[in-house]
């Protein structure tokens, strides 16, 4: 990505104007977890060119940015496959057969924990506790949640994902890009 | 019989659009505070009900209220706790999905309370798709009157607004929620001053749980007194129930504070027992950081009284033989769960979110997950369970926020309760590796029950 490839289209400006809109005068960095999430969503992972930019679209220091880019657990500052399954594998998932779960997509896949498929399509990642303990196992997938999952869910997920692979963007509808 | 205070409509089609949570009594509560209470009035009305906060410490919510300071001239806020990361719950994610105006509704009863002009939701990033559900109620409700400028004419204005997290279990935290909310890392604060008094932009704050701010709703709309008849003793009103792990109706549950355990556990009104005609191992009745309860200390106290879900009931005993009702997170685990594997598997989530300020929490939670990497593999020894009960002492008490002590809690049970099930592992290794850990654990549940 070069530096002046980097740039949101009209309808992502308007969203993070709305975003910045939500705090006092003076406050705009509080819209910056927001403002990194479209970013995500956008450029597909937050480079340090990316975010600079955002640095820049919100006249805060890139060091900023950098500090809270590498602190949630949501952000990717490398290259992540175009869906990104995260299965649970916290203790009530854990009861409920999560470890199976992972276990079956690593070897369906042929990728590891943390890997992406030569394709660039399916990045796997085990994540902690999602709030969907009560309806395990389960997997986030861009923004949606997969739940009560079985081997043949997953063959199903894999499979529609590979035909329309949604990006792992959040809340796209609503940015009208 | 239980009554419905937050869920009673949850069933309505259409109940998450204004229009039909309007025609189901919705923003009544709204009309009533802003026509016929003053601010204070709602201060006292909660005060009365006795209720406590239900996103895990339990404090009185009026009094918290009563504490927040109002120098002149500088706006205060209040933020919403939509945060909902403890392992086991999920009852906040339920509520905001099925009914979101009633945690609009109860925003803006508390925000005329504290007499706050602009108010947050902090959600986890997670819940983008709840996100927009509030984006889309907030939206209505703007349009209906019910937010912005001078509200239905009463002169009280609010401008209310979702903002999200991005994956951090210490953002739930309240003073790492209001650092976070400032577009920082979730590095809690240390205390005093207090958010009451130097909060969100150093302004005066209060932090409250999803759950917490929907029940203002019925305590405005029927009185605190009535309120306060619901329930048992200090525990007062009901609460959310998210119940998981090895039960055949898992769910979210609206209880009547002060519901025996082994009904809720057994009928099928609830949880319908144990799945598979399994028995109960064990049960964790608060989320991942209270201490866990070994079967014969889950439907009865160590008195023999039975267990019930209050507040005082389930911690009856202190941490010896009870524990805590926390964020209503309710784990249950049959005979075939290991306790090892499952306090590793905790352990390993409080090193992951622990923010890394203090050395206790940082490296001892750490240490700890690795040491019980070693058991559950393995590679233990008899010594590794005594330096597992030493690390954890040493961690709670000793750090910034709670986040220690909660990481510390549920080894120092595991330990207390189940300590053969540890022993048991590091004298027969093999038999503890993953794909045995159900052989095992059948094993080790008779070695328990002696
Ligand atoms: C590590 C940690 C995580 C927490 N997570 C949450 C949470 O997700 N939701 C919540 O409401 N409270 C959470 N709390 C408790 C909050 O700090 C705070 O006490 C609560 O939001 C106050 O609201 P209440 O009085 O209405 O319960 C957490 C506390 C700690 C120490
Ligand atoms: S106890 Fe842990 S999470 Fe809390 S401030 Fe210290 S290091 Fe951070
Ligand atoms: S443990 Fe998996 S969603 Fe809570």
């Amino acid at each position: 990505m070069s530096q002046e490839n980097i740039q949101f289209p009209e309808p992502l400006l308007q969203e993070v104007a709305r975003q910045i809109a939500k705090f006092p005068e003076g406050k705009q960095k509080s819209s910056l977890l927001s403002v990194l999430h479209l970013a995500q969503a956008h450029f597909g992972y937050l480079s340090e060119p990316v975010m600079d930019y955002v640095a820049r679209l919100l006249h805060i220091l890139p060091i900023e940015v950098y500090e809270v880019a590498t602190f949630y657990s949501m952000y990717d500052i490398k290259p992540v496959g175009k869906v990104k399954l995260e299965v649970c594998r916290t203790g009530p998932c854990m009861i409920e057969g999560a470890e199976k779960i992972v276990a079956y997509i690593e070897n369906k896949l042929g990728i590891k924990d943390g890997e992406t498929t030569p394709d660039g399509l399916f990045t796997l990642k085990t994540v902690e506790c999602l709030g969907a303990c009560g309806y395990a196992p389960m997997l986030q997938a861009g923004e949606k949640f997969h739940e009560h999952l079985t081997e043949a869910k997953v063959d199903e997920l894999i499979e529609q994902y590979r035909k329309n692979p949604i990006a792992n963007y959040l809340g796209l509808e609503n940015y009208g890009s | 019989m239980d009554r419905k205070l937050l869920l009673e409509h949850i069933g309505v089609e259409g109940i998450h659009t204004h229009d039909v949570y309007r025609k189901n009594g919705g923003y009544k509560a709204v009309e009533k505070a802003l026509k016929s209470m003053s601010p204070d009035d709602v201060v006292e009305e909660v005060k009365k009900s006795g209720l406590r906060g239900r996103g895990g410490a339990g404090f009185p919510t009026g009094m918290k209220w009563s504490f927040i300071a109002k120098p002149e001239g500088v706006p205060r806020h209040l933020l919403c706790n939509a945060d909902e990361s403890e392992p086991g719950t999920f009852k906040d994610r339920y509520l905001m999905e099925k009914i979101p105006h009633l945690l609009i509704e109860g925003m803006i009863l508390s925000s005329y309370a504290l007499g706050c002009n602009q108010s947050y939701i902090y959600i986890r990033g997670e819940y983008m798709f709840v996100l927009q559900i509030l984006e889309k109620a907030i939206a209505e409700a703007y349009a209906n009157g019910w937010l912005g400028k001078n509200i239905k004419g009463s002169g009280f204005d609010l401008d209310l607004a979702v903002s999200t997290g991005a994956g951090a279990y210490i953002c739930g935290e309240e003073t790492a929620l209001i650092e976070s909310l400032e577009g920082k890392r979730g590095n809690p604060r240390i205390k005093p001053p207090f958010p009451a008094v130097k909060g969100l932009w150093d302004r005066p704050t209060v932090v409250n749980n999803v759950e917490t701010i929907a029940a203002v709703v019925p305590i405005v709309n029927d009185g605190g007194g009535a309120y306060a008849q619901i329930g048992l003793g200090r525990s007062t009103g009901t609460k959310l129930i998210s119940a998981s792990g090895n039960v055949n109706n898992p769910g979210v549950y609206e209880i009547t504070l002060g519901l025996s355990v082994e009904e809720f556990i057994y009928s099928d009104q609830y949880l319908g027992g144990i799945k598979n005609g399994k028995k109960l191992k064990a049960c964790v009745p608060g989320g991942s950081s209270v201490p866990i309860l070994p079967h014969y200390l889950v439907c009865k106290t160590a008195t023999g009284e039975d267990r019930l879900m209050t507040y005082e009931s389930l911690s009856e005993g202190g941490f010896a033989t009870g524990s805590m009702l926390g964020s209503g997170g309710f784990i249950v685990y049959d005979e075939d769960q290991c306790i090892v594997r499952n306090t590793w598997n905790f352990t390993r989530f409080y090193h992951h979110e622990s923010c890394g300020q203090c050395s206790p929490c940082r490296e001892g939670t750490g240490w700890m997950e690795k040491v019980l990497h070693r058991l559950e593999y393995g590679h233990g020894k008899m010594e590794d369970i005594d330096l597992l009960w030493d690390i954890q002492r040493k961690i709670e008490g000793n750090t910034i926020c709670p986040l220690g002590d909660a990481a510390a809690w549920p080894v120092a049970a595991a330990i207390r309760h189940f300590r053969e099930e540890f022993e048991w592992h590091v004298k027969e290794p093999k038999l503890c590796m993953t794909k045995n850990y159900g052989l095992v654990t059948e094993k080790t549940f008779e070695t328990v029950n002696g």
